[in-house]
């Protein structure tokens, strides 16, 4: 069985975190292809293919987001929201990855359809292996929403 | 010490037992229900009749093939429902059709997981979603509200 690049949108502020991220998801070689954002607006330029996001498809979405909540210029619940209330866009599974402990995030996030939440660990050890396990689960065990593949099976080969 | 609740809806029952026997292997506490048709699992989830004292699970583990009620309806009410709609579903059935896939995103399922035909990787499959929901992922359980 051949499966389509597991692409990966890390929505990410922090220098740090991104850097302890791609090095995680690097290390454990679960993603082929990592785009980066790094404000919630330029997220949602690369979603909904506009801006930054012109030379995207609908219809080639990433398998996976991983969004931080705390983000310049646009909050990331709002991006989630957005994403989450736009049939081109709903079926893209989002995981928040936060360092926020407030029970207002979790349950919002929830609320909003988000489909997992993940509250980063600050032991470096502790991050790694969860991004390991987030990574092999949202991409390996579980089926992504199928629009790309499609895409790609009728034959868009440029 | 958090002991986190799964309810199983599947209309199987070797099906439900190797889920209930593979969730319980695994070094974490939890208390495993299961309900074998759609319209059980709402009872259930909403305290109806004898499931007036039925705890609220963290996790949904949810066939989509379902007698009674399809687990597509099952899905579509709890997710429009504002007292359940958090809880995650896990949509866990045979079926690999691109149309199930989509409509279950679209219903608004948290994730969806292939069961395998196969023994060990039906095995793999439930520890691989025990292992993410249960020790990786953190859930609106309802002490947190």
């Amino acid at each position: 069985m051949k499966f389509s690049r597991a692409e990966i949108l890390l929505v990410e502020d922090s220098q740090e975190d991104l850097d302890l991220t791609l090095h995680s998801l690097g290390h454990e070689r679960v993603a082929t292809d990592i785009i980066v954002a790094r404000d919630g607006e330029e997220a949602l330029d690369l979603l909904f293919c506009r801006g930054a996001g012109s030379g995207r498809s609908f219809e080639n979405p990433p398998r996976l987001v991983l969004l931080d909540l705390k983000l310049p210029k646009v909050d990331g619940l709002e991006v989630l929201r957005q994403i989450k209330s736009d049939p081109r866009t709903r079926t893209i599974p989002v995981v928040i990855l936060t360092s926020s402990k407030e029970e207002r995030d979790l349950i919002r996030g929830y609320e909003l359809g988000v489909n997992s939440y993940i509250q980063k660990p600050v032991d470096f050890e502790q991050f790694r292996k969860t991004i390991k396990q987030l990574g092999l689960y949202w991409l390996i065990t579980n089926q992504a929403p199928v629009a790309g593949r499609t895409a790609r099976a009728a034959g868009q080969s440029s | 010490m958090f002991k986190p609740e799964i309810l199983l809806v599947d209309d199987n029952p070797a099906d439900l037992d190797l889920t209930s026997e593979v969730l319980a292997r695994n070094e974490r506490p939890k208390r495993v229900s299961s309900v074998m048709n759609g319209v059980e699992a709402l009872g259930f989830l909403r305290h109806e009749g004898k499931y007036a004292d039925t705890p609220d699970p963290d996790l949904i583990l949810l066939d989509l093939n379902l007698p009674r009620k399809d687990g597509r309806a099952v899905l579509a009410e709890v997710k429009a429902d504002p007292l359940l709609r958090r809880t995650p579903i896990v949509v866990f059935s045979t079926s690999q059709a691109e149309f199930d896939i989509m409509q279950s995103y679209n219903l608004g399922a948290n994730s969806y997981v292939t069961k395998p035909g196969d023994l060990p990787e039906f095995v793999q499959a439930v520890e691989s979603i025990e292992n993410f929901w249960f020790g990786c992922a953190r859930l609106p359980r309802k002490e947190e509200q």
